[in-house]
């Protein structure tokens, strides 16, 4: 039962085993990156900047078709454009960060759907939008493998002055000029994750993967590195299961695993052991002091 | 922990903002090793004039000289208080310029961190996550991660805010310590009385500096009068100031 269940699906289909390996790749690259998003009040900026990959990826489309490293640096290069122009018009003018960020995102979704119906056919939007994690060959194996790895060495490396730039960036421009580099060296990193993750749940959902564990991690701990730990086990987690039960009930998977990390955040909520409402609700005296 | 006695010099500083001065036409030293408290009515410049020595803020003209290594408390220190790090982590941040991107803290680092911490009287409290300090609490752990940072000149902005007595006091001490290692010490305060127990210089400032010097020759009925008087308010129609810079 249980081998017909967990195992037998992995053993014998090999695009099973591919999903597989690309959601630990995503997880363990995104989820880390998607906790520093949440704790410095970006959530719903990762979501827009992953919208904002798409008009990328689809010049890419346009040009050379679903073709990996077009599809790739049209999506990084757009990524990165948006990430930086909403960032100097923030400075440049009266508008806060999230507003240009909405504003760009907004613009390269419209244009990214535009683009993409100029020569595909539905089917492709959907791909692109919606992503294929049981169609992953090896070279998107391999880039989002090597994201994840790159991701990972990058974020131990900015580890201290980006913790420094949330907490305090007041504090980190008074004793380093470092601040813009490390906050722009993040930006790439979170661009980076999603042009990864976009191969196998599309530009809609790669925030998925990055957002909902790193959301729902903040319920079981308070500090970051267990918050990384949690985070990257519920995205392994929900990738997982994700894949599992879209195989068994014959669901779309990359939705799937979104619910089910969805699902992961809607149990955290109730019964996470550090701010869960259930704890909240028991009826415990207050200490002596 | 003995600092090198460092001045700040203004030669003619004019520091603002949008072209409209909130510090005007300032010139002289703040002495090596001199314990000075920046006095004024609200809007009078005092915390533009700290940005402005802690290179924050551009002059608008003239030049700010500091021979030494700056460490800066803003008045609302920008902490995010929500963020899940502990004191002790807070606190090690002083240590930034030793150990910069990836240096390890040693064992002397460990006993310096714990030092500070107990300097202010935090001890005990180094696991606690800053989001459930006090407003004092808060402030010591502030005053430890200055410690640490070890700079010879330290400006502080309205550093004893809607802080209570007894924590006061403890951080009182803490700049006399400073000021015995003969530290450059720059604090903006509202407490005349504790100005002029503690604070052997003063300058006056009302947009323009009003008086400086000994903290008894500044502080007279008649300059504070005079500090008061001077216009708050931004003029829309102001024009470009003729004074020779």
């Amino acid at each position: 039962m249980i081998h017909e269940w967990l195992i037998a699906p992995f053993a014998d289909f090999g695009f099973m085993r591919r999903a597989l390996v690309g959601v630990v790749a995503l997880s363990l690259g995104a989820g880390p990156v998607g906790v520093f998003l949440m704790l410095r009040r970006m959530s719903l900026a990762g979501d827009a900047m992953a919208h904002a990959i798409l008009p990328g990826a689809a010049v890419g489309y346009l040009v050379a078709g679903l073709s990996l490293p077009w599809m790739t640096v049209g999506g990084l290069v757009a990524g990165i454009a948006v990430a930086l122009l909403s960032g100097a018009v923030a400075r440049a003018t009266v508008l806060k960060e999230d507003a240009s960020i909405a504003a760009f995102y907004l613009l390269s979704l419209s244009a990214g759907v535009t683009l993409v119906s100029l020569k595909g056919s539905n089917v492709d939007l959907l791909h692109v939008l919606f992503g294929s994690v049981l169609a992953l060959d090896d070279p998107t194996l391999h880039l989002m493998a090597g994201t994840a790895v790159a991701s990972m060495i990058a974020l131990a490396l900015l580890y201290r002055p980006l913790v420094m730039e949330c907490v305090d960036p007041g504090y980190l421009r008074s004793v380093s000029g470092s601040g813009t580099v490390v906050h722009l060296a993040f930006l790439a990193l979170v661009v980076v994750n999603l042009v990864a993750g976009f191969h196998a749940l599309g530009t809609l959902l790669a925030v998925g993967l990055m957002m909902l564990p790193a959301i729902a991690a903040r319920f079981w701990t308070e500090n970051i590195g267990g918050m990384i730990g949690w985070a990257t086990g519920f995205g392994l987690l929900s990738g997982l299961g994700g894949i599992l039960l879209s195989f068994h009930a014959g669901l779309p998977t990359g939705p799937t695993i979104i619910l089910c990390a969805g699902g992961v955040y809607l149990v955290s909520i109730l019964f996470g052991a550090r701010n869960g409402l259930l704890l909240r609700a028991l009826p415990r005296r207050h200490l002596q002091a | 922990m003995n600092g090198t006695a460092s001045s700040i010099r203004f030669e003619d500083v004019t520091l603002g903002y949008d072209r409209h001065p909130a510090v005007h036409h300032l010139t002289g030293t703040i002495a090596p090793g001199s314990l000075t408290a920046v006095v004024g009515p609200n809007g009078a410049g005092k915390s533009t004039l700290l940005k402005g020595i802690a290179g924050a803020l551009a002059p608008l003209d003239g030049r700010i000289e500091t021979s030494a290594r700056v460490a800066w408390l803003p008045q609302a220190a920008d902490v995010d208080r929500s963020f899940p790090i502990s004191v002790y982590d807070l606190v090690a941040m002083g240590l930034w310029r030793r150990h910069g991107l990836f240096g390890g803290f040693g064992r002397k680092d460990r006993t310096a961190i714990a030092d500070a911490i107990a300097a202010v009287g935090l001890t005990g409290f180094e696991d606690r996550a800053i989001g459930t300090l006090s407003g004092g609490q808060m402030q010591r752990a502030l005053f430890a991660r200055l410690l640490l940072q070890d700079a010879s000149i330290i400006l502080l902005d309205e550093p004893l805010t809607a802080i209570d007595a007894k924590t006061a006091s403890d951080l009182l001490a803490i700049v006399r310590r400073w000021h015995a290692e003969e530290r450059t010490v720059v604090a903006v305060l509202h407490d005349l009385d504790l100005v002029r127990s503690t604070f052997p210089e003063t300058l006056l400032i009302a947009r323009e500096a009003v008086a400086w010097g000994a903290t008894l020759d500044v502080l007279t009925a008649e300059n504070l009068l005079k500090a008061r008087r001077m216009a708050e308010a931004q003029d829309p129609h102001a024009v470009a100031c003729a004074r020779a810079a």
